[in-house]
């Protein structure tokens, strides 16, 4: 028996049929998006409906909606993948993704709903009373909004490109245009609904997958952990698609046509034991029982798979989990799509309950994606020669399971993964257009729209022309920069009397050139492992221990030296910050702008 | 949900409350922004900051510390539980109702304290 697997290619699905049931289901996860956005549009009337719904929306709405929002497929697919790939260490991700809203909970929620502002831009007026800021702020959300969006769209096209063999950019078009529509129509109040609806069904089509996949694990008591690398149950054909080294364990025969080691080869090889250069375009065929090689840097046998402190690939595994744990317990603190949906609560009481309530919701999702990424390496141990095991979650039933139960999976799978690119681009999206909408234009519902199709239309465009960026690459930069700027900007304005705009300012370019200056360098290729013991590589790959201290010392430091800007309001700005709403200071902001 | 289109801006009619005019004044001293009512606001920012920050130096130190109890007892991230390993039960499942726990805990102090700094003003 003989089986094609491909994997994130541009290319085809390799001859399969496209499977009836996924596309059934894709088309009913997107009608289901449609029809409850329809529905919520309704609703949406003033401009206060289209930033904030009005503030209206009670903490468990609001909580499954923050979570619908979050889970985007850096969490449903790309977890999985880096648990299948790194074992242990892997697990920091979903552990920091979630301690992120603890962090919320402590320093910002209560607080900045208190503050009454609508948008982060917004907050950094109130509190520090400069047009400039407001800017500087406006054009850093833009930047953290823009560059999570890109890979979002992206994801989407080659998600159908896996499933359905569809050219990359239809899937990237079909998910902006259903985003744009929805949150053109809608605005906040539509997509509140939409998101609560989706973390639901996100969670069902990661929970059920991964259940039966331990019935079915349990049922063939299969060794977890081996101390040899993981094998292969049948031959299996893996499509090169970019370049990657991987490490070979003991001497392997294969069959392959292509590239490897630079140099042509149509045919069957042997691979020696140690690291070898796949070029893309390459096509290896690997026999049954076969020792699949690993991702160069990938813990390649099973016991060390099983053990922590083997990082992330690359240099200094402990420096990387530290730095992993700062980036996403203070960068959730500065997701401007986040911070957004805790203005949506009524008061500073219920956005702490809805903080609350999502580490439960996401505690609880995160479980599944552990799992599966355990079944993947088991099942699925091909995905593990290309860098990109995305894919894991999503080839996985079909893979374990014959049949129909197989393909059903499959296609709960695939709806699950078209929800978490409507989802979170949608959340984005709000975010961009609330923003675009109040400081670039003049506020009204009108320009809402006009905002909202701009913002979703430019980074589509993008998304379709520039090369594609890994999906938890472009997660774990989107968390540096939003750590290194926003999050000091709302910590130090909500605790620190003394913080002043020029402070503020200095603290957020700062901040945020460091960490995506080193995200981009290490994308466009880095620097060696071998230069100064793996040290400036490292940095680059996990900036966050670095601009995080920057951003906020160098905040505290500009703020003292320029003591005398200090706004002469802070007594009554921090009172309305902190005093409970019973004591009747709060004011909502956007009364301010007009509405028709 | 119902729509909330112009609702109006919520006002407190003071005197009509029972406790009588010496309320009134601590009050009015929180928002005319007195020196009492600053102090007092002093007083209840201090104590939320000393709560969040002392509550987040637990969990992250807890978090730090897992990496190294791996690093320093190595028999500890080979035991196992139930027949799974010990690493993978405490990142994949034990940290969840930890963090929840935490978060618990913080809302109910919280929310004292402001209860406290309610009490101070309606004194």
């Amino acid at each position: 028996m003989s089986r094609t697997s491909t994997i994130w290619s541009k290319t085809d699905v390799g001859g399969h049929p496209i499977p009836t049931v996924t596309v059934l289901a894709l088309v009913l996860a997107a009608l289901a998006t449609v029809a409850i956005g329809i529905y919520g549009v309704r609703l949406a009337r003033t401009t206060s409906d289209f930033l904030v719904a009005s503030r209206s929306v009670g903490p468990r709405w609001n909580a499954a909606a923050i979570s619908g929002e979050y889970l985007s497929a850096a969490s449903f697919l790309g977890v999985a993948g880096l648990i299948a790939k790194y074992g242990t260490d892997a697990m920091w991700y979903p552990i920091g993704f979630t301690a992120g809203y603890l962090g919320l909970l402590l320093f910002v929620a209560a607080p900045l709903r208190r503050s009454g502002a609508y948008t982060v831009p917004d907050f950094a007026e109130f509190r520090l009373g400069s047009r400039r800021l407001r800017t500087l702020s406006t054009v850093v959300v833009l930047l953290v909004c823009g560059l999570y969006l890109i890979p979002q769209f992206q994801g989407a096209g080659l998600t159908l490109n896996i499933l359905l063999g569809t050219p990359g950019w239809v899937g990237a078009v079909g998910v902006g245009l259903i985003v744009i529509a929805n949150v053109a129509g809608g605005g906040m109040r539509s997509i509140t609904f939409v998101q609560a609806f989706q973390f639901w069904l996100k969670l069902t089509a990661v929970a059920i997958p991964a259940l039966v996949l331990l019935v079915h694990f349990i049922s063939e008591d299969r060794p977890l952990g081996s101390p040899a690398p993981p094998t292969l149950a049948q031959e299996t054909t893996v499509d090169i698609t970019t370049d990657v080294v991987v490490k070979v364990a003991e001497t392997q025969s294969a069959r392959a046509t292509g590239m490897i080691d630079g140099q042509p080869v149509d045919g069957p090889v042997s691979l020696a034991p140690g690291q070898h250069e796949l070029s893309a375009g390459t096509q290896l065929v690997l026999q049954a029982g076969a020792q699949v090689p690993v991702v160069s840097g990938a813990p390649a046998d099973g016991a060390s798979w099983l053990a922590p402190g083997n990082g992330l690939g690359g240099p200094h595994p402990l420096y990387q989990v530290y730095s992993l744990i700062l980036a996403t317990f203070l960068g959730t603190m500065g997701l401007p799509h986040v911070l957004v949906r805790f203005y949506t609560n009524p008061d500073g009481k219920a956005a702490r309950a809805t903080a609350l309530t999502v580490i439960g919701l996401l505690g609880v999702f995160y479980l599944f994606p552990t799992l599966l990424g355990v079944f993947a390496r088991l099942y699925v141990p091909q995905l593990l020669i290309t860098g990109t095991s995305d894919a894991a979650v999503l080839l996985l039933p079909g893979s374990v399971l014959a049949g129909l139960p197989g393909q059903l999976l499959a296609a709960l799978v695939a709806a699950g993964a078209l929800a978490a690119f409507l989802s979170t681009s949608s959340g984005l999206l709000v975010s961009v257009a609330g923003v675009l909408s109040t400081d670039v234009l003049r506020g009204r519902v009108r320009d809402f729209r006009i905002a909202a199709i701009l913002a979703g239309a430019v980074p589509l465009a993008l998304s379709i022309t520039v090369a594609s960026l890994d999906v938890s690459r472009a997660v774990g930069l989107v968390f540096g920069v939003a750590a290194s700027t926003l999050c000091p900007l709302l910590v130090l304005g909500i605790w620190w009397r003394g913080l002043t705009v020029a402070g503020a300012a200095t603290g957020l370019i700062a901040g945020g050139a460091v960490a995506a200056g080193a995200t981009t360098v290490s994308v466009l290729g880095g620097v060696s492992d071998h230069v100064w013991d793996g040290w400036p590589a490292v940095i680059l790959d996990y900036p966050a221990a670095v601009s995080v201290p920057l951003a906020f010392g160098s905040m505290v430091l500009v703020s003292r030296a320029t003591r005398h800007q200090t706004v002469a309001e802070v007594g009554r700005i921090f009172t309305r910050l902190h005093a409970p709403e019973r004591l009747g200071m709060g004011d909502d902001r956007e009364r301010e702008l007009r509405s028709d | 949900m119902s729509t909330h289109e112009h609702r109006p801006t919520r006002t407190r009619v003071v005197l009509a409350q029972r406790r009588g005019a010496r309320m009134v004044r601590t009050r009015v001293e929180v928002q005319e922004h007195t020196e009492v009512g600053e102090a007092m606001v002093r007083g209840l920012v201090r104590a939320q900051l000393g709560l969040a920050l002392r509550l987040a130096l637990v969990t992250v130190g807890a978090l730090c510390a897992i990496p190294l109890v791996g690093i320093v007892f190595p028999s500890l991230t080979t035991a196992t539980l139930l027949g799974i390993r010990l690493p993978w039960l405490v990142l994949g499942v034990t940290v969840y109702p930890f963090l929840y726990g935490v978060g618990r805990i913080y809302i109910r102090l919280a929310e004292r304290n402001e209860q406290d700094f309610n009490d101070l003003v309606e004194d």
